[in-house]
This record gives C-alpha cells, structure tokens and sequence, in this order.
C-alpha cells in the first residue's frame, strides 16, 4: 500500500480541537492531519469520540477550542452546508438516501440540475441521469439511473451514496461504517470504491469498527479512546493486535 | 488488492426492472383505476341512467367538490404529514369572502363605498368596477386560508408540533372562529357581483362544469410541480427520508411550511367553489369532510407512511367515492350503506397494494 499522496500540504489539519457538552468532555486536545489521497482509518470503541470528531469536521457541531484548518484556510462551519461548500462531503452509516426516489435523484438530492423557461426553473432529468450514470461507471457500480432505491442491494446504495460525495468535487470525504451492515461481496466493492477515491486525489476518513477493512485500504490508523487521541500510525508500523489493544486500553498510546 | 478492469460498466448482475414492475403500473393508484374503470363498466349495465350527459356532469361536478382539496393534502401527505383543519378551512375562507362580499355590497358598510354606489332609483346597488368586489372577495378567503396554512406550517416545521394534534387544533380553532365571526349564522355571497361568482363556481362551459375544469388545470399544474420541480422533489424526499432530506441540505423548513400552505389554500378555495353551489356559507359547512378528503386521498395510493401519492391517484380516489355514492342512489340502495361501504374500500385499497409489494 502506497503513501504516495501523503506529502505537501495537509486537506485537513485539526489543532487542539476539543469539545465539552456540558460536563462531559467528549474530546479533548485533539490534533490530526490528513493529506490528498490518503485514506485515515479513525478507530476507537463506542463513545471515543469518533462521530464527535466527525461531526465537528461535518459542520454538525462546533468544537468548543480548537481550530480546523481546511486546505490551508480556517474555517468555521455553522451547519453542515457549510463544510460541504468548501469539498468536504460526509458519507452516514445509515447512509442518508431517500428510499422512494431514483438512483440519480439521490445523487442530486439538494442541488438537482435544472433548465430555465421563462420565470420557472424545471428538472433536467435527462442531464442528472446521464451525469449519474457516469459517475457509477467511475465507481464500477452496476447501478441503473432511474433505478428506484428500495430496490437496490446495500452495495449499490453505498454506491449512490458515494457518488453523491462525487458531484462537488470533494476533497475529502468521510464515511461512517460504510461496511457495517452489508454482505461480504458488498464490502469488496465498497473499498473498491474507497481505491477509486483515493486514485483521484481525494482524502478519505474511514470510520469503521471491522479491523480487516482498515488494513485492507488504510494508510494510517488513528485511534480514539476516551475523548483523546492516543496513536497516530502508519497502517505498516502497527498490526491488528496493537491496534484492539490501542481501543481497549490495555495499551495507553502509542 | 485486485482492481476491476477499465472496461465499460455492464450491467450484467443487475436485471432491468420490467415496465409492470415500474411507475403507475406497480403504484396502488394503477389498481385503484382498473377497479375504478371495472365499477364504471359494471354500473353501466347495472342502470341506464349511468352514462346519461346529466349524470356525468353531476359525477364531474359532485366529485370536484372534495377533489381540489384532495390536492392540497396530498401535497401534505406525501410529505409524511397530516392536515385535519380542511373541512373547518373549507368553510372559514367560503364564510369569510361571502361576508366580504356583501359587506363590500352593501352601501354603509366601512370601505363599501370604493367599490359601490346606489343608482338613481336609490335603491338598486351599481358596482363602480364590475368585478373587482368578486376578485378582493375571493382573494380575502384565500389570504385567511394562506395565514392559517403559515401557523400550521409555523407550528409543525419551526416549533416542531406532531402534524396531528396541531391541525386537530385548528380544526377546532378555525371552526370556531367561523361561529365566531358569522355568530353562527350563515352567509351569503351577496350584491352586484354575486351573479358573476355563481357562474365561476357552480357554471359550466360548454356542458363541463366549472369546478371540474379548475380541478383539471389544477391536477396539471400539480403533477408538473411535483415531477418537475426541485420543490416537487424536495416534497417526496421529505416523505421518504426526512433525515436525509436535512442532511442533503433540503431546506425541510421552508418546504414544510409550503406544503401547509398549499394544503390550506386548496381547501380555502375548495370552500369558496363550494359556497357557490350551495349559494351559501353555513357555519357548520364541510363539517367532516377532512376525513373524506382524506380518505379519498388514501384509496388513491398517497401512503399516509409519506413518500408516496399524486394528482392522479388524489382524483381517481375521489371519482371512486363518488361514484359508489351516485351508484348506490340509481341502484336505490339505502344511502347509509354509503359509509360503510367507503370504509371497506379504504382498507381494501391498502391491503391489495400491502398483498400486491409482497408478490412482485
């Protein structure tokens, strides 16, 4: 596995972000880079403050110190629109699709192509489809446009989910258990679909709690643990085991 | 790990999806008008009245009469929500532009005298612009319609009320700010100008009756906006996924707010059509018809679960029910089976589609 993308200037740099909910320290003195073309795996058991953290980065919440430095620039979001404006796009474990539209309606769902007559804007149906339909191609999806969702199997919802992320350009994406519920088969094409990211420049945030995913497309492991970050690793310097002990606590840091 | 080869995607393991397995053919709404067109077949040779010009037309116009509002809740349903203030609506903006209209009419009354003037003889009522007492009138009912659609709106989107018990609310609020303002009396559409809105609502063109030809235009203009448009869009991704319809950075707010309004104002001008066939607005008007339009919109395949309905599936509802009304009248059956029987329908209607998704 290549490192290639992990050099000049970081998409993400995170100093000193930490986030307090009333007495509860959810995070605290958290620092962390992420370069173009590189896929992060952020690992930690339930209630480390990984979806804290991805929140913060998503726009949902905003750290209580700390600054979050997007492509050199700081940046303030106040609702996840925001961090969408600048290429960040958020992938969610249950995967935010709605299940009676189409396959391309997804896609465009909140910025939908239009084409002007007079004072009316109307759908350009046939523009969305066949830009939809070039993005699954990207992704190696066999993925009808005008499919309706509810009939699609989980790898091809993930497929619809991540070409949404594709449409703005992202620079860098994160994905909530992308791999959590769906089959083995499914899963394949999933990292896949995280390769094409990465071939394409785009930094990429895997959350995920299936070890064998990580080492499977991560460059570097970073894992959480009450609040803190306590590694920071090249997926080659560390191993599965050190990694469960890192999450656990029977080792502190490394 | 082995990457898949740089050819062009094929499709391979995913079948297509058949033309019957697709669009209206696998929606509730295709089922419902194969029935509907078989009780049509079947009434025509149960009565030879049926199929008379006069029968028709009192079909079209009868069924017009919930129709238009069925639009506006299906707009609402499909969003996921619920409207149960149509009926007292309906009869609120009829109450409110009969009684601006003849307030306007009446010489002595605060403002009548921009719109009227008595002629001569001082007694008969002249209009000084033939019209515009029609036009302020109708567009008073239709504002009371659009302020109560905002606090609906306003309750349910910004506030974050159960669209059930805010619209029971106003169900109640509005029809008693009907008895209110009429102090339970009736009103009519009275004065000059009374003439030209009985030919707007109860008229006919051509043999077609009026309402039916605004409920066509209107159904148009709806099934175009909610296929169309991003607003059609953003309305049925509300329904299906409300979360994600948030996270996509839909404005669910304002596009919550809007169905409510749609809602409202379809019923309020609803009321008004309706006023003018009664020729009048009585406090207790369109008492329960938010069930009816409801129910009529539901037998047409909107999915109360939200995501799902059309201006297709909210007129070939309301055609069903009235056509079962004005059958069981020529076939001279009691009309209080009526009632039951549209009961049996709803769940019928639902069960087929809930038998249907299992099958195919």
């Amino acid at each position: 596995m290549e490192t290639a993308g992990a050099v000049g200037q970081p998409v993400l740099e995170l100093t000193d972000i930490g986030k307090e909910f009333g007495a509860i320290r959810a995070l605290h003195g958290v620092d962390m880079q992420v370069f173009p073309g590189e896929v992060v795996g952020l690992m930690g058991d339930n209630g480390a403050g990984k979806s804290t953290l991805v929140k913060i980065i998503a726009g949902n919440f905003r750290p209580t110190h700390g600054e979050v430095r997007f492509a050199g620039n700081a940046v303030h979001f106040y609702r996840p629109i925001d961090a969408r404006a600048v290429g960040i796009e958020v992938v969610y474990q249950d995967l935010a699709l709605a299940d009676n539209l189409t396959a391309a309606a997804n896609v465009f769902l909140g910025r939908e192509l239009k084409r002007k007559f007079g004072p009316f804007a109307f759908l350009d149906h046939n523009a969305m489809a066949a830009r939809a339909l070039e993005l699954f191609g990207e992704l190696r999806s066999e993925t009808r446009p005008h499919d309706l969702v509810k009939q699609m199997s989980g790898g091809q919802r993930q497929a619809v989910a991540i070409a949404r992320t594709r449409l703005s350009n992202a620079r860098l994406v994160m994905m909530d258990e992308p791999t959590a519920a769906i089959s083995v088969r499914q899963v394949e094409q999933v990292l896949s679909l995280i390769h094409r990211l990465k071939e394409q420049g785009v930094a990429v945030m895997l959350i995920s709690h299936r070890m064998p995913d990580v080492f499977a497309v991560c460059d570097r492991v970073v894992v959480m643990r009450r609040g803190e970050k306590r590694a920071d690793k090249s997926i080659r310097d560390t191993s599965p085991e050190e990694v469960t002990a890192l999450i656990t606590g029977a080792k502190e840091a490394a | 790990m082995a990457m898949p080869l740089e050819t062009p995607i094929s499709f391979a393991n995913v079948g297509r999806i058949r033309w019957w397995q697709r669009g209206i053919f696998a929606s509730q709404t295709g089922y419902v008008l194969l029935a509907l067109l078989g009780l049509l077949i079947a009434m025509h040779f149960a009565s030879p009245y049926f199929f008379t010009q006069g029968n028709m037309q009192n079909v079209a116009k009868n069924f017009s009469f919930i129709a238009i509002a069925t639009l506006g809740i299906t707009f609402v349903i499909i969003t996921g929500g619920i409207d149960l203030s149509v009926g007292s609506m309906m009869c609120f903006s009829a109450m409110i532009t009969s009684m601006v209209m003849s307030g306007l009419s009446t010489p002595g009354m605060p403002g009548a005298s921009l719109f009227v003037h008595l002629a001569a003889d001082g007694k008969t009522v002249v209009a000084n612009v033939p019209g515009l007492i029609l036009i302020v009138s109708i567009l008073a009912g239709l504002v009371t319609a659009l302020i109560v659609g905002l606090v609906n709106g306003f309750c349910i989107a910004v506030l974050g009320l159960s669209p059930f018990v805010t619209t029971l609310g106003m169900l109640s609020i509005v029809r008693g700010l009907g008895y209110v303002v009429s102090n339970g009396r009736g009103s009519f559409p009275g004065g000059p100008d009374a003439d030209y809105f009985y030919a707007l609502t109860s008229g006919d063109l051509f043999g077609v009756p009026a309402p039916f030809i605004y409920l066509v235009f209107l159904a148009a203009v709806m099934a175009i906006v909610l296929h169309h448009t991003s607003f059609g869009r953003h309305v049925f991704a509300l329904g299906g996924n409300e979360k994600a319809a948030e996270l996509t950075g839909i404005p669910v707010v304002r596009v919550k707010i809007e169905v409510y309004v749609i809602c409202a104002l379809a019923a309020g001008l609803q009321g008004i059509i309706v006023s003018g066939w009664l020729g009048s607005a009585p406090a207790n008007m369109a008492t329960s018809y938010e069930l009816n339009v409801i129910a009529a919109a539901v037998i047409g395949g909107a999915n109360l679960a939200g995501g799902v309905g059309g201006p297709l599936g909210a007129i070939v509802g309301c055609v069903l029910l009235e056509v079962i009304r004005n059958g069981l009248v020529l076939a001279q059956v009691s009309s209080y089976w009526q009632q039951t029987l549209v009961g049996v329908i709803i769940i019928l209607a639902v069960l087929v589609d809930r038998i249907r998704s299992r099958i195919v």
